[in-house]
């Protein structure tokens, strides 16, 4: 490697320099620091957050379903730790969701865990919509095949929604919830099948199996759900990778030549230091990226980093997910056991006698424990106060079901990230500000979809239905902010993820997306960082021509 | 004056008293209002990042009342409660989630639920498997996804 030129601040402690300094320990930082450890090369990832040890998971409390709501809520607004960032979400139909330490957003996920579908990256040629990506799935089938194996995936083969692929461990359990969903489909005679998850149904790669704490977002305590911090983040520090954390990057710094020279952060005493590094990978999400590209202006670039195109912090794509809830007369699984059970594919492609193209995946979830059911029923205006109350909460409890709407939303320029004027986070750099409405297409797809799921739920025996349309819950997947294609004009990142602009910056993280399918993303962005990973490793000779 | 929060005496006596017009106790359920004096303690003490919303609510319901609770009729009391209750506004919200998240906690009330009072962690939970031979009806369905292959060649 050849070493980058040096910051010139000279104020400034300087750290030894890299081979490779991954930003963000999240889903694809995880990834990428464990397939280049391979190397040898000397690699530094740096996270704004702390390691989350298991004992500090809520489920070990019995606080453990108001936590959700405090210091593990999935808004950083109202979490608020000091490794958060605020994020001004005001003028968006929908709230930010992440999570910031080792794990990123996978501490809180719920490990739902679909792959893309072939037709998500055809969508121009198929559907005369948006853009095609530059790769197709068949490109990332055997990274999806290998993250798999490296994540430990509960699950069944034979779905007939999707190309043949193999779950390393048997499905989660219907259960109770589970057959009444089930029975409902068979009788509307629409697709269903148990669902790809991340969470361990066996003992697997040192992971014990699930015990069904029923609390899979906020953490899992059992170790069973594969959050990074216990699935690649081993593997990569055993290959001699180092993980800094709580240290925050302010800005991507430039040489004369135009390439990136390495960071300058803020360490966990909160000393402004320069790490010098020959490649960075950025792995700070679809709004963690934009927002540090944007920040890192200089001369040369003048409206942010790898930004010619204009397209830095365009295009956000947030997964509208309308949830529609229903209750019955039976107790079912209420809290127990991981929250998704099964999905439906029977509207995600593309049916030209709908008024929407694209589709939408129905994801089915089990109900929620005593305190949840009583605050969202609270909210909902299901649960009265007073002398009633009583009564009609013995009707909500582990009596709900649940079907959540998981909309492809299209790429939109005015649908944005951009840096707020006046917030900023604790370092005093400047905080992201989205811009985020719904497109005609999507609210058609909702309006569908809500249908659907009000028709499943009465077929289930379902009563009381509802959804709230007026503030979506976020899903907190965050996507298509420096999107990939072939034309630096209408891209940030070439076809395998390396910045036109920058030839030694790689974007690993859901920025990159160009669609986003009607899918968890999870699955598909680690296969993406791997699939990068493997490019950096075999083009290492010529990386920067 | 509340150590923990910051609320003057009279706010803590009408939040009391709202909490137990929220949740009232219930002799047939057998469980207490959520006024009980270990509940409210819970309450108060846990209200950390809904301090401030809370706050809010009960000047809304002075506002509202016209005075302390305790210096209103029961029937006019009531009224007030209500009308604050009834408003959509996002600090009545935090007001709810205040109460219920240390209500549905308390080893009393789960007990008249028939829930055990303990973390889900380390015991965990049962859950049955389900009836698996529900999917021989979808096993076997024709390909549903598209192959973009097909319409390249």
């Amino acid at each position: 490697m050849t070493a980058a030129a040096a910051e010139p601040n000279i104020d400034r402690p300087t750290d030894d320099i890299v081979d490779v300094l991954i930003i963000g320990a999240g889903a694809s930082g995880a990834v990428v620091a464990a397939s280049l450890a391979e190397t040898r090369m000397k690699i530094l990832c740096l996270e704004q957050g702390d390691w989350i040890r298991s004992t500090e998971f809520p489920a070990h409390g019995r606080d453990w379903e108001a936590r959700r709501y405090g210091d593990f809520d999935i808004s950083p607004n109202r979490r608020g730790r000091d490794t958060d960032y605020p994020v001004n979400d005001d003028n968006s139909i929908m709230k930010v969701a992440n999570f910031n330490g080792v794990g990123g957003g996978t501490i809180l996920f719920t490990a739902h865990y679909p792959r893309m579908h072939p037709s998500d990256f055809r969508v121009r040629t198929l559907d005369r919509v948006a853009d095609d990506w530059p790769i197709d799935y068949w490109t990332l089938e055997p990274y999806f095949a290998e993250n798999d194996r490296n994540t430990g995936v509960a699950g069944l083969a034979g779905d007939p929604a999707y190309p043949a692929h193999q779950p390393t461990m048997p499905p989660v359990p219907l259960g109770k919830t589970g057959t009444r969903y089930a029975k409902a489909m068979n009788q509307l005679g629409w697709h269903w099948w148990p669902s790809d998850i991340s969470i361990a149904t066996t003992d697997y790669n040192g992971r014990a199996k699930c015990i069904n704490l029923g609390h899979c977002t906020p953490g899992c305590a059992q170790g069973a759900k594969a959050s990074v911090d216990i699935t690649y983040w081993p593997q990569a520090i055993r290959g001699r990778v180092e993980l800094r954390t709580r240290c925050r990057v302010r800005e991507i710094t430039t040489d004369e030549h135009g390439m990136a020279s390495g960071v300058i952060y803020y360490d966990s005493r909160g000393v402004e230091r320069f790490q010098p590094a020959a490649i960075v990978i950025l792995a700070a999400n679809g709004i963690g990226t934009p927002r540090l590209l944007l920040n890192s202006t200089s001369e040369r670039f003048p409206d942010g980093l790898a930004n010619s195109s204009g397209l830095v912090g365009k295009n956000l794509m947030l997964h509208p997910w309308p949830q529609v809830v229903g209750y019955v007369e039976d107790e079912l699984d209420g809290d127990r056991g991981p929250m998704t059970v099964m999905w439906s594919k029977e509207f995600y492609e593309t049916d030209p006698s709908r008024d929407f193209v694209r589709g939408y995946t129905l994801q089915f979830a089990r109900g929620t424990g005593p305190v949840n059911e009583a605050i969202t029923s609270m909210i909902a205006g299901r649960l009265p106060w007073g002398r009633d109350h009583h009564r009609i909460y013995r009707t909500l409890l582990y009596r709900r079901l649940t079907i959540g709407v998981a909309c492809e939303d299209l790429p939109e320029e005015h649908n944005r990230v951009t840096l707020d004027p006046v917030l900023k986070d604790g370092h005093g750099i400047p905080a992201p500000k989205i811009d985020y409405t719904l497109s005609e297409n999507t609210r058609r797809m909702m309006e569908h979809g809500i249908a659907r799921a009000s028709e499943i739920l009465a077929a289930a025996g379902g009563k009381n239905i509802s959804c709230s349309r007026t503030l979506l819950n976020s899903p907190g997947h965050l996507l298509g902010t420096a999107r990939m294609g072939l034309d630096p004009a209408r891209s940030v990142v070439n076809e395998w993820g390396r910045c036109h602009d920058v030839k030694n910056l790689f974007i690993v993280d859901g920025s990159i997306w160009v669609t986003s399918g009607g899918v968890n993303p999870t699955s598909t962005i680690q296969a993406l960082a791997l699939y990068i990973a493997d490019n950096i490793k075999k083009r290492l000779a010529t990386l920067f021509d | 004056m509340s150590a923990e929060t910051g609320l003057p005496t009279s706010q803590l006596h009408d939040l009391r008293r709202l909490a137990g017009f929220m949740v009232p106790a219930d002799v047939d359920y057998g469980v207490p209002g959520a006024d009980d004096e270990l509940i409210f303690a819970d309450i108060i003490r846990s209200l950390g990042r809904d301090a401030e919303a809370v706050r809010t609510a009960l000047e809304m319901l002075h506002e509202i009342a016209g005075q302390d609770l305790d210096r209103l009729a029961a029937e006019r009391a009531e009224k007030a409660m209500r009308t604050l209750l009834n408003r959509d506004d996002p600090v009545v919200k935090a007001l709810g989630r205040a109460v219920l998240q240390c209500y549905y906690r308390d080893d009393r009330v789960l007990h008249g639920l028939g829930i055990e009072p303990l973390p889900p962690f380390p015991k965990g939970r049962p859950l049955e498997q389900g009836d698996w031979p529900l999917l021989d009806a979808v096993r076997g369905r024709p390909q549903m996804w598209r192959d973009d292959r097909k319409r390249e060649t």
